[in-house]
C-alpha cells in the first residue's frame, strides 16, 4: 500500500508533541500536570517508534512502544501514589511548595 | 491531495492544539480532557501507519486506564485552580518557551538535512500491524522482555499500595 506522507512529516510532529510536553514540564506547578506532560512527551517518542517500524518494514518499533505502554502505566500507578502521599504529607500538589529535600 | 494527507494533517493540528490546551489550562480536569482528545488523535495517526492493534491499545491502555487514574486522583485532592504568579514566574515561561523554540527549529533541521529519505515510501503489507503478528513476535522473539515487563508491573502494584497506604509499620 502506498502511502504519500514522507516520514519526516511524523517526526516533526513528533518533535513538536515532545517538545510541548517539555514545556509543561518547564513551567507548570502542579504535580498532576507535570506527570501529564510527562505522558504526552512518551506518548510522542512512541510515534517516532511507530512511524519507523511502519517505513522500515518491521514489527519490533510497535513492541517497543507495548513495553513503553507497560513501564507508562506502572510509572502512572507508582507516581500517583506518591502525588497522594505528598499532599497527605504536605497539604499541597504545587511542586515550589514542596522543599523536603532542599537544605 | 491524497486522502491520506488530509488525514494526517488533521489529526496532526489537532494532536498539537490539544497538546497545547493540555499544558496551558488552569483547570486540572480541563487539562485532563484534553490529554484524552489528544491520545485519541494519536489512535488515529497509528491507524495511518497501519498499527491498528496499538491505536486500539492506545485508546484502552492510555486514554482509558491510565487518564482514569489521573481523574480520580484530581477528584481525591480535591484542587483549587491554580493562581497565577506571574511577577515570579513570568520569566521561566518565556526562558521555557524560547529554549522549546530552539529545540523545535533544530530537531526540524536536523531531520531535513539528515540521512534519512522517503519521499512517499512503499509500506509493506497491511498485516504488520494485526493481533496475529504482534502476538508471534511477542511470544518468540521479545518473550524474555514480555516476562520482565509482567515482573514490572507486579513491583509497581506492590509499590504503589505501600505508598498509598494510610499508616506503614515497618
Amino acid at each position: 500500500m502506498l502511502n504519500t506522507i514522507p516520514l519526516e512529516y511524523y517526526l516533526v510532529l513528533s518533535g513538536i508533541i515532545f517538545t510541548i510536553g517539555c514545556v509543561g514540564v518547564l513551567t507548570r506547578r502542579n504535580v498532576i500536570i507535570i506527570f501529564m506532560s510527562i505522558e504526552m512527551m512518551l506518548n510522542a517518542v512512541n510515534l517516532t517508534f511507530v512511524a519507523f517500524s511502519a517505513y522500515s518494514g518491521t514489527s519490533a518499533g510497535q513492541l517497543f512502544v507495548m513495553f513503553i505502554m507497560a513501564v507508562a502505566a506502572a510509572e502512572a500507578a507508582v507516581g500517583l501514589a506518591i502525588v497522594l502521599s505528598l499532599f497527605r504529607l504536605k497539604k499541597t500538589v504545587y511542586v515550589d511548595e514542596v522543599n523536603l529535600m532542599k537544605w | 491531495m491524497a486522502l491520506s494527507f488530509i488525514f494526517f494533517a488533521i489529526l496532526a493540528v489537532l494532536a498539537i492544539a490539544s497538546a497545547v490546551t493540555t499544558i496551558a489550562s488552569k483547570n486540572p480536569v480541563a487539562s485532563a480532557i484534553s490529554l484524552i482528545f489528544h491520545f485519541f488523535m494519536l489512535a488515529g495517526l497509528y491507524l495511518t501507519l497501519q498499527a491498528q492493534f496499538l491505536a486500539v491499545i492506545q485508546i484502552l491502555i492510555y486514554a482509558g486506564a491510565i487518564m482514569v487514574l489521573v481523574v480520580f486522583v484530581i477528584m481525591l485532592l480535591n484542587l483549587r485552580k491554580e493562581e497565577s504568579l506571574k511577577e515570579k514566574y513570568n520569566y521561566r515561561k518565556t526562558i521555557a518557551i524560547l529554549l522549546a523554540a530552539v529545540f523545535v527549529v533544530q530537531v526540524t533541521a536536523i531531520i531535513a538535512i539528515g540521512p534519512i529519505i522517503s519521499k512517499a515510501n512503499n509500506l509493506p503489507a497491511v498485516n504488520q500491524g494485526t493481533i496475529e503478528n504482534i502476538a508471534r513476535e511477542l511470544f518468540t522473539n521479545y518473550l524474555v522482555p514480555f516476562e520482565a515487563i509482567s515482573l514490572l508491573l507486579l513491583t509497581a502494584i506492590v509499590g504503589a499500595v505501600i505508598l498509598a497506604k494510610r499508616h506503614i509499620d515497618v
